[in-house]
Order: C-alpha cells, then sequence, then structure tokens
C-alpha cells in the first residue's frame, strides 16, 4: 500500500504535466483490470511483438536477458507471479504458506499442469530445478537458494523449502526469471548446456514453442492443455527481430507490431508515438526489476575517492534536466539506492539539487585549484554503449561537469570493451543500471557491500566502495524477519549511503510500453510484457 | 579454352594460400578486440557471479591457449567445419547457410538493378552532354550518392508504408502468411522493391557518373571517328564502339561492389529487419561470437576470391585483347 501511496505522492508532485502524461496510462491500467473482465474477451488471433535484440536462446533457466524472458516468459512460468505493488500472486503454485519464524516455505502446485510434451508438472521438477538445475547455471538464483537448507516434496504436489535462517527476500524468488520451472525428465543427468532439447525449449506456459526463423521472427502457438479453461485467448504470438530504433517506430506506427517495451523505442520518438490514436503508452510494468540508472564511479583513486568530490560531481547535474531533455520525461529523479516502487524505499535522505555554486563549494574545500584554463581536476567518462540516448547524456555530463571546473574525456566501447572495463576496474566513472528484483536484499544490497568487490564480475561491486556499516546493515536485514527493525536497518543504510555517494543515482528510469489499442490485457503485473500472456486478448480487426 | 584452364588452376591454387593466411589473421584479428562471449554474456544477463562467467569461457573453449585454440579452429576449418556457435547453439554452416540467401537475392537485385540502370543512364547522359536529361542525371547521380543509405530507406519506408500503404515496411516475407510456391515467390518479390531500391541506388549512382565519365573519353577517339565517317547509326556507334571500350572501368568498380556485396548491405539489413548475413555479421562482432565472425570471414573471403576469377574472366570476353594470366 505504501507504495501505491508513494506513487500518488509522485503523480501530484510532478505536477500537472507528468499528471496529464501518466493519466491515460493509469486509465489504461484500470481498465485492463477487473473491469474489463465484464468486456467480451474475444478468442483468437494473433501478436505481434518486438523482441530486439535477438535473444540467443529460449531456454530460460540458461539465460535471463531481457529479451529472452520476452519470450520464454510465455514459455516457461514460476511458482509465483507478482501484481503491480509486487505481492505474490498463484503460478504454477496455487497456495502458499510461510511459518511464522521465516524458515519454513510451502506452496501447493497446481495440479493439472503439464509440460508441453504432455508428461505432468509434478513437485520433482520444482526440487530438481530449484536445488540442481539452476544452482548449477543462473547467478542470481544460485545467490537466492544458497539460502536453502533442504527442499522436500512429502506429496507430488507440495514442496517445502527449509531456510538456513530467515531470509524475507526469499518471497520475491520465485518470479519467472528468476525462477523458472525446467522439466527434471528432459534435464535431470544431462549436460543441461549441451542438451539437445535446448532447441526446442518445453515449458508449462499457456504458449509452446513453433519455430524460429533466426534474424525473422519466433513463433509460439497456443498451449491447448492449458490448466487454465479457456486460456489462452490468442492463437499464437509472432515476436519480431527488428534491429533498427527508426524501424521500430515506423512498424508501431503501421501497426505492423502491436507491442514495444524496454528501450525499444528511443526515448525521443516516445511524445511523437504518443500521439498516436491506435496506441496506447503505459510505464507500468516494470515494477519487479525497477531499474535505477547511475553514474558509476571507481573509487579507488584521487580525487575520486573523496566524498566531497562525488557530493560535488552530484551538485553538478540537473537531473530535471536529464529527465526531460535527454529521457523525454520518462523516469523520477533518484533520491538513492532504493528505487520507490521497491518496498523499504526511504526518502528521507540527504538531497542533491543542482547548485554549483555547492559543488565549488566542495571542490575548493578540497583544495582543487583551477589551473589557467579552469580545469580542477580531469577524468575519463565510458559512456554505457546501450543506444542513443547514453551517448546523448554522456556529452551532457561532460558539458556540466566541465562548468564546475571538472574537465571529462569521453571514452567510447562497445558493450563486449565495456563490460571488460567496468568489471575489471579498469575506468573512472561510466554509466549504469541495475534491477532491484523486488527487494532491498536481491538486487541493492550487491552493488555496495564489500563482499561482493569481485574482479572480473559485472554488476558486483565494481566501485570498490566499502563501509563496514553498511555491511553490517545489509548484512542483518536479508535475514531480520521483523519487517519493522528491518525497515529500520534498511533506512539506515540507504542514508549512509547517500551521504557517501559511491554512485551518483540518476532516475528511477520508466520504460515506454506501447499497445497497439486493440489488445487487451498486455500488462497486468509487475514483470509487465514478459508476462505469459495468458489473459491477454485482442480485438479482430474489422 | 587451355589458357582458361590453366588460369583457373594458377588461382586456385593461389587461393588455397590466401584463403590460409586470412583464416590465420582473422582468428588473431578478432581476438585482439577487447571482451570476450562470456564478458557479453555476463554483461547482457544483469547479474553474474564468477562461476557464471567461468562456466561460459570453457564451454566456448576459451580457457585454452590462444595458440591450441587456432590449432583447433584450423584443423576444422581444413576439414570443412566451421564450428559452432554456443550462443545460437547452432552450427555455424546452417547459421550462415540461413542468412546467406536472403543477402544474395537482395544485394544480387540491387547489383543487376544499379548496373543495368547505371549504364543506361550514364550512356543517355554521355550521349545528351550538355543538355537538361544530362543536368538531370548528373543531378539525381549525386543526390543518391550523397545521400546516407540508412535515410534513403526510411524515407522510401515512410513514404511506401506508412503513408501510402503499398509495401510492406520490413521482413523478408509476411509472417504467418502462409504463402506457399509462386505466391511466396511474389510475397518475397514485394518485400525486396524497398531495400533493393536503396542498396541499388548508391551504386546506380556510381555506375551512372563512371559510365558518363568514361564514354566521353572514348568517344572523341579515332576508331569513333571512322565508325562514324563509315556512317554507322549513331546508337550503333554508341552500343558497338563507344561503350564497349567505355565500359572497362565500370566492370572494375562492378567486380569490387560484388565483393563487398556482403558488408554494403549491413545497413539495409538493419533498416529493413532484413534476416540476412551482414546482420548476423555485425550481431557476432559485437557479441564477440568469434566462430560465426570467423565463419563469416572466410565464406565472404572464398566469394571475393571468386568475384576477382570471375571479373578477370569478363575483362577478357569484353575486350579480347586483354589476356588472363
Amino acid at each position: 500500500m505504501s507504495n501505491r501511496l508513494a506513487y500518488l505522492r509522485r503523480l501530484t508532485a510532478s505536477g500537472a504535466v507528468a499528471a496529464a502524461l501518466l493519466a491515460p496510462a493509469a486509465l489504461v491500467a484500470t481498465a485492463a483490470g477487473p473491469a474489463l473482465a465484464q468486456e467480451q474477451v474475444q478468442k483468437g488471433g494473433t501478436l505481434n511483438v518486438i523482441v530486439q535484440p535477438e535473444p540467443p536462446i529460449l531456454v530460460l533457466g540458461l539465460n535471463q536477458q531481457g529479451p529472452t524472458q520476452t519470450v520464454a516468459g510465455k514459455i516457461y512460468e514460476g511458482l509465483l507471479r507478482y501484481d503491480h505493488d509486487l505481492n505474490p500472486m498463484p503460478g504454477l503454485a496455487e497456495s502458499w504458506e510461510v511459518s511464522p519464524d521465516g524458515l519454513t516455505y510451502t506452496f501447493k502446485l497446481r495440479r493439472n499442469a503439464k509440460w508441453h510434451d504432455g508428461t505432468p508438472f509434478t513437485a520433482k521438477d520444482v526440487v530438481f530445478t530449484t536445488s540442481k538445475f539452476l544452482p548449477e547455471v543462473h547467478p542470481r538464483a544460485r545467490a537466492n537458494f544458497s539460502h536453502v537448507e533442504s527442499i522436500e516434496a512429502p506429496d507430488d504436489y507440495t514442496v517445502t523449502f527449509k531456510l538456513k535462517q530467515p531470509f524475507p527476500a526469499f518471497m520475491k524468488a520465485f518470479e519467472v526469471s528468476s525462477a523458472p520451472m525446467m522439466p527434471a525428465h528432459i534435464y535431470e543427468g544431462t549436460d543441461y548446456k549441451q542438451n539437445p532439447k535446448n532447441s526446442t525449449p518445453i515449458g508449462t506456459g499457456p504458449f509452446k514453442f513453433e519455430q524460429w526463423v533466426k534474424g525473422s521472427h519466433i513463433h509460439l502457438v497456443r498451449n491447448a492443455d492449458y490448466y487454465l479453461d479457456g486460456k489462452p485467448y490468442l492463437d499464437g504470438i509472432y515476436f519480431r527481430v527488428i534491429p533498427d530504433a527508426a524501424s521500430r517506430a515506423l512498424a508501431l506506427e503501421s501497426g505492423q507490431v502491436d507491442i514495444s517495451q524496454f528501450n525499444d523505442v528511443e526515448p525521443f520518438d516516445v511524445p511523437r508515438l504518443k500521439e498516436l490514436p491506435h496506441l496506447t503508452m503505459t510505464t507500468k510494468g516494470y515494477e519487479f526489476v525497477a531499474p535505477l540508472s547511475w553514474i558509476e564511479i571507481n573509487t579507488r583513486t584521487a580525487p575520486l575517492d573523496d566524498k566531497r568530490f562525488r557530493q560535488a560531481l552530484a551538485h553538478g547535474l540537473n537531473r530535471e534536466f536529464i529527465r526531460d531533455r535527454i529521457w523525454f520525461g520518462l523516469g523520477r529523479v533518484a533520491t538513492g539506492p532504493v528505487n520507490s516502487v521497491t518496498p523499504f524505499y526511504e526518502p528521507d535522505v540527504p538531497q542533491y539539487e543542482y547548485d554549483t555554486d555547492k559543488a565549488e563549494e566542495l571542490l575548493d574545500e578540497m583544495g582543487l585549484e583551477a589551473d589557467g584554463s579552469g580545469v580542477r581536476a580531469e577524468i575519463t567518462l565510458t559512456p554505457m554503449p546501450y543506444g542513443e540516448t547514453w551517448a546523448r547524456l554522456g556529452e551532457y555530463i561532460k558539458q556540466s561537469w566541465g562548468k564546475i571546473g571538472v574537465k571529462v574525456n569521453l571514452e567510447s566501447t562497445d558493450v563486449a570493451g565495456w563490460v571488460q572495463k567496468v568489471s575489471n576496474w579498469d575506468y573512472r566513472a561510466t554509466n549504469n543500471f541495475v534491477y532491484q528484483y523486488g527487494d532491498p536484499s536481491l538486487g541493492v544490497a550487491r552493488t555496495y557491500i564489500s563482499d561482493n568487490i569481485r574482479k572480473g564480475v559485472m554488476f558486483s561491486n565494481t566501485m570498490g566502495y566499502s563501509n563496514p556499516k553498511v555491511d553490517e546493515l545489509f548484512a542483518k536485514a536479508a535475514v531480520e524477519n521483523d519487517p519493522k527493525q528491518r525497515g529500520a536497518q534498511l533506512s539506515e543504510a540507504q542514508k549512509i549511503l547517500v551521504g557517501d555517494m559511491p554512485v551518483i543515482w540518476l532516475l528511477e528510469m520508466e520504460f515506454p510500453t506501447f499497445v497497439n489499442k486493440r489488445v487487451h490485457n498486455a500488462v497486468t503485473t509487475a514483470i509487465g510484457t514478459s508476462e505469459n500472456f495468458a489473459d491477454t486478448w485482442v480485438e479482430k480487426k474489422k | 579454352m587451355a589458357a582458361i584452364a590453366s588460369f583457373l588452376g594458377r588461382r586456385l591454387i593461389k587461393s588455397v594460400f590466401i584463403l590460409f593466411a586470412i583464416v590465420v589473421i582473422n582468428f588473431l584479428l578478432v581476438r585482439a578486440a577487447p571482451g570476450d562471449p562470456a564478458m557479453v554474456m555476463a554483461g547482457e544477463a544483469g547479474a553474474a557471479d564468477q562461476q557464471y562467467v567461468e562456466q561460459l569461457r570453457e564451454q566456448f573453449g576459451l580457457d585454452r591457449p590462444l595458440y591450441e585454440q587456432l590449432g583447433i579452429y584450423l584443423a576444422d576449418v581444413a576439414t570443412g567445419d566451421l564450428g559452432y556457435s554456443y550462443r545460437q547453439q547452432r552450427p555455424v554452416w546452417d547459421l550462415i547457410a540461413d542468412r546467406l540467401p536472403p543477402t544474395l537475392i537482395l544485394t544480387g537485385c540491387a547489383f543487376i538493378l544499379a548496373l543495368t540502370a547505371g549504364i543506361l543512364l550514364g550512356t543517355l547522359a554521355a550521349m545528351n552532354v550538355g543538355r537538361w536529361s544530362d543536368t538531370a542525371i548528373t543531378v539525381l547521380a549525386l543526390l543518391s550518392y550523397a545521400t546516407p543509405i540508412f535515410w534513403v530507406g526510411l524515407m522510401l519506408i515512410l513514404l511506401f508504408s506508412v503513408q501510402l500503404g503499398w509495401l510492406p515496411a520490413f521482413g523478408y516475407e509476411t509472417v504467418g502468411g502462409g504463402y506457399e510456391g509462386l505466391d511466396r515467390a511474389a510475397d518475397i518479390a514485394t518485400h525486396l522493391i524497398l531495400p533493393v531500391v536503396t542498396l541499388g541506388l548508391f551504386y546506380m549512382a556510381v555506375y551512372a557518373r563512371l559510365t558518363r565519365a568514361s564514354i566521353l573519353e572514348v568517344r572523341d577517339m579515332d576508331f569513333v571517328k571512322t565508325a562514324r565517317a563509315k556512317g554507322l547509326t549513331e546508337t550503333r556507334i554508341v552500343f558497338r564502339h563507344v561503350l564497349r571500350n567505355a565500359i572497362l572501368p565500370v566492370i572494375t568498380f562492378a567486380g569490387i561492389q560484388a565483393g563487398q556485396l556482403v558488408g554494403g548491405s549491413i545497413l539495409v539489413e538493419t533498416v529493413f529487419a532484413w534476416p540476412g548475413i551482414g546482420r548476423l555479421a555485425f550481431d557476432a562482432v559485437l557479441q564477440r561470437d568469434y566462430q560465426v565472425l570467423l565463419g563469416i570471414f572466410f565464406v565472404t573471403s572464398v566469394m571475393v576470391i571468386v568475384f576477382n576469377i570471375i571479373t578477370d574472366l569478363v575483362y577478357s570476353l569484353v575486350d579480347p585483347r586483354i589476356e588472363v594470366a
């Protein structure tokens, strides 16, 4: 509930423009909810969805990239799904129970779920997936299930996880990309990555794999044996690979595709597409990943090792400008390490408004004198090689910091080079954005704790930030079963972090999901269009 | 005939050595780029740990010393095996075999369009030099040459797909159309028009300008005057005497273009979501999918060598004074 309140607060606070932008989205969201259940659902029809870039493989257990999830999220399922406020909903588990001491999680499974090859889905699959398959190949699941002492299946349709100590975030570990259920009868005893069946994925979801024309499209068809009566409504889904951003916008415009998500559409195309009568736009459906963008700083070398310098850099950026002019109004200015849609968000932290005087004061305090050309310090920024918008951001940062006497040299790379540089700490500053996965213990702590300073590993604590107090608070919060205490620990950690500024938080990112108006129920949960589309239906073309 | 056979024999032997050198150099060049496929996949995954990256390296065979990897690769290529893409979970041959035909159709059509239209327009311009039709053709050629290919493509999509709705905006065929036989060919043909025009315009401009310039150079030579003095018709003079002599630079350039078919199509394939080999190569570079990249280099090197041989043969056909050697 607190999330929703925060959401409303933001709505009023961000003024009339933002309200006007969000109002249609909110209307769609309510319209797509229960109200529409009364409207006549039409069966049949196919959807065209953009998938970009082309996923390497569709076995979700082996690969969890965004595009893989977009497609494979319809084939595979997790035990739980999550609504927009991150409350669990039934998935392959019909009901669940957590013992008061927070140590035992019991799931009751659906009795009529089947794998696409006809084999029944049972507790054996869950035990195999969570105790063998995922811990071997899935980095995030490996961490989540490391808290488990034992996994048992008292009968075919019950699974019990016993934890070593309380780990409240465990409830968020069962979403489809975090823990996709894999068929034991296909993978048990094989080399998972080399299994020949990997090219024809078998899941329990509402859609079955039909055909993959590399470079062109992936075709899924309706699973007639799906366990929910009458669902799915669609006959099939085509996922179209369209590499060029301008072509993707044109494809939406001309109606050749029905849905786009994440960064399919570049921010500068958003205002134009939003005007089109046959499209709706929503920014809902990203609550689970809750991406947060920041400027990552290698805190190992001077002057970046001084928090006053980092604070000065923060004051030297106008983040409203970044949101309004570079992201065309998409997103909210971030206040700290936790996204406001993620539980345990703490709003009461030091604020870093745009103020070049304050920035210069801090630099003066450090004794950084300007040389003849007004330069106090020089750093290299390696912009994230994820498209136009990030390049624009890099140019803006260069210009802004130049005004406070920090000269920025831009260094460009491609993805492989960027990952190599950042993960091997061979950088000074870069942009990044990271997912939160519904709980600070899952998606936030990992970036700031000293244990996770590991050379060569991306999305670890590559800044080299280390604060024993923060380590302690995150460690305690991870195993604290009392939500109140846990909240207090996480709040304190956030306050310390915002003071220390190991990274400069920029935006709580919002992605535009464009949906053709003839498509209903496209975004219904916290994972948006990565959801399984069992409820999605289309109006017949007239 | 014997001359041609011995020419082909010598060129083939040379080609084998060239190919060997290409494979080794490519292998080393590709490895010189920072990062490796495991890094890319870790970067794309959004979360990674040491074990994940190490597993990938082991799976890709990247944990072995470089010379060992090179040895394995050379031995594989010698037996006609281009390796396996772990990223795409398919043999490299299959990937290339799937993606080569769309590219060959696209670039082949664009090549023919560019060559015929270019030579015709160039000839026309040269015959009417200084008049309005010459100016019009020159301006058209200049515009097509100077406008970025992707922009032309987008404008064509905007006009013919979005505004007029006549032609499909992208793709190789109607997805889910279920066409067979002739219907399918017609469907592919409608999808071909925009990308072929986009890609063809640029080269058409080049050929038009080359032809025009070359004809202007040749048309005042003595043998043309002789022909004219013999009382031949102007058309016959142009096609039998002038063009035949003027066409050599065009052939040279066409030979080069044929070799560049794959590279030049990357932009067009990207704009039109054409499932061709140019995009496969581009993605493979970004993803450091070494095996696929090397496989494409290998196949395209073979193509370039073949086109070079064909160009040399065509020279001798057009101008018998040139001997194959």
